[in-house]
């Protein structure tokens, strides 16, 4: 198959809005969006649902090992592939770092393959690798995670489809517009320009799916390191609002 | 002021469960969130809300995650943390938050077990926030469930009269009590000429 992106513009270089960053509803590329999107304008209600918090998380929801998903489903050992860390900050539009937002992780292990029973990809399940993780932002909105480095997939879009490494993400910070779904991905993945899901981003927006390498957070003889910093959608309450 | 840019959405997938909604799907983990948004010393009046997700050619969706949060009976909504590592806790309280996927009960329903709640404030009508995801979806979707049984408060909602008279049916759901217990149905249509109205945030 063709890359799906060689006649894509150059990034933009006027500054665009901050919310112009949304893949589209509907793209086709993407066959499942087509009996699964809206097909209406969605309806601007801003205005009219301000202010809506969400639910707080206190640290006692979170279990040893939850943060660490190298450790939360051992059996009789260790979980095979490529010990990483994956840490940065959750912030709201304004840059204000967001405290106690509750991180919700999936991923497949490092072959490939997805616990979930409706996966039928034929590489080995790890018995001692879930895949799932929960983690909170500290006071000044950072969090930190171990992992396996998750491995490709084949999937059903298209013939000899293949989505790049991912780790799927589901953030529920203080405000009701804060809830985030996203797949964070690895730098330098050559099934990017294949990828339909990636691509469904505007293209000078990419990148903000694309974790940091970062030598300097790497855990010597121990585990490589990326960061991935999360903006979500609304302003923070202030005072003087 | 400067902005940051939002990080983009991205879908949620076919294989949440065992991260999103472990407990009910079986996979060996816990579950901070389900289908119980309220303890079993919470007053008001118990309801169960449920109801289908629709693709555009008519078939269920199978694999798509509902989320709920509201207001208690007075029309409070929960601003106390949430403690406890698992959602079966019954000491938290009402929670007024819920999840649930769509892949486990016949016909890919979902179900949640809640309480009715109350106004929130001067112009709105007794809802529930309903947040979407499913596989096919690159976005969150929003929208509301109103008492289709309290037509008067509806009447007077803000939110609710701003959406155009033809498309208000499909944020209603409808009363219907079997073996003493008050549902609501709420379905959800993706497409065609019943689909729900969304909002963008």
């Amino acid at each position: 198959m063709e890359a799906l992106n060689k006649t894509s513009l150059p990034p933009l270089a006027a500054p665009v809005s901050s919310a112009d960053v949304h893949p589209p509803h509907l793209s086709p590329a993407y066959k499942s969006t087509i009996l699964r999107s809206p097909t209406q304008p969605l309806m601007p209600v801003r205005e009219l649902i301000r202010d809506l918090s969400m639910p707080v998380f206190g640290q006692s929801v979170l279990r040893e090992f939850d943060n660490d998903l190298t450790k939360n489903a051992r059996i009789n050992g260790e979980p095979i592939g490529e010990r990483i860390k994956v840490a940065g900050r959750v912030l709201d539009e304004t840059g204000r770092p967001l405290s106690n937002v509750l991180i919700e992780l999936w991923q497949a292990n490092s072959a490939g393959r997805y616990v979930h029973k409706a996966e039928i990809h034929d590489a080995p399940l790890d018995p001692n690798f879930l895949g799932g993780g929960r983690v909170l932002t500290d006071a000044d909105g950072n969090y930190a995670f171990h992992t396996i480095k998750p491995g490709a997939y084949p999937w059903g879009n298209h013939y000899n489809a293949w989505r790049p490494n991912h780790i799927h993400f589901s953030v529920i910070g203080h405000q009701f517009e804060h809830r985030l779904v996203t797949q964070m991905y690895f730098p330098g993945d050559p099934l990017f320009d294949y990828d339909p899901i990636f691509q469904s981003v505007p293209q000078h927006a990419r990148e903000l799916l694309i974790a940091k390498f970062r030598m300097d957070w790497t855990e010597a003889e121990f585990a490589l390191a990326y960061q991935f910093d999360i903006v979500l959608n609304g302003r923070h309450k202030t005072p003087f609002e | 002021m400067e902005q940051l840019r939002q990080t983009p959405s991205q879908t949620v997938g076919p294989f949440f469960a065992y991260a999103l909604t472990a407990e009910q799907y079986g996979y060996p983990y816990d579950s901070l969130m389900n289908h119980t948004l309220v303890s079993l010393d919470t007053p008001g009046q118990r309801i169960v809300v449920t109801g289908q997700v629709w693709d555009g050619a008519g078939a269920t969706i199978s694999d798509a995650v509902v989320e709920l949060w509201q207001a208690d009976a007075q029309g409070h909504y929960r601003t106390a943390p949430i403690e406890g590592n698992t959602a079966t806790h019954t000491d938290r309280g009402f929670l007024g938050f819920g999840r649930v996927g769509t892949g486990t009960l016949p016909g890919h329903r979902y179900q949640f077990t809640t309480l009715k709640p109350g106004a929130t404030g001067e112009g709105s009508a007794p809802h529930i926030n309903v947040m979407l995801m499913m596989r096919g979806s690159l976005r969150n979707l929003y929208t509301r469930l109103y008492f289709a049984d309290e037509p008067e408060a509806n009447a007077q909602d803000i939110l609710l009269n701003a959406v155009p008279a033809e498309r208000r049916a499909t944020l209603l759901a409808h009363r219907k009590e079997v073996n003493g217990e008050i549902r609501y149905i709420f379905d959800i249509h993706m497409q065609g000429s019943d689909e729900t109205v969304f909002f963008e945030l």
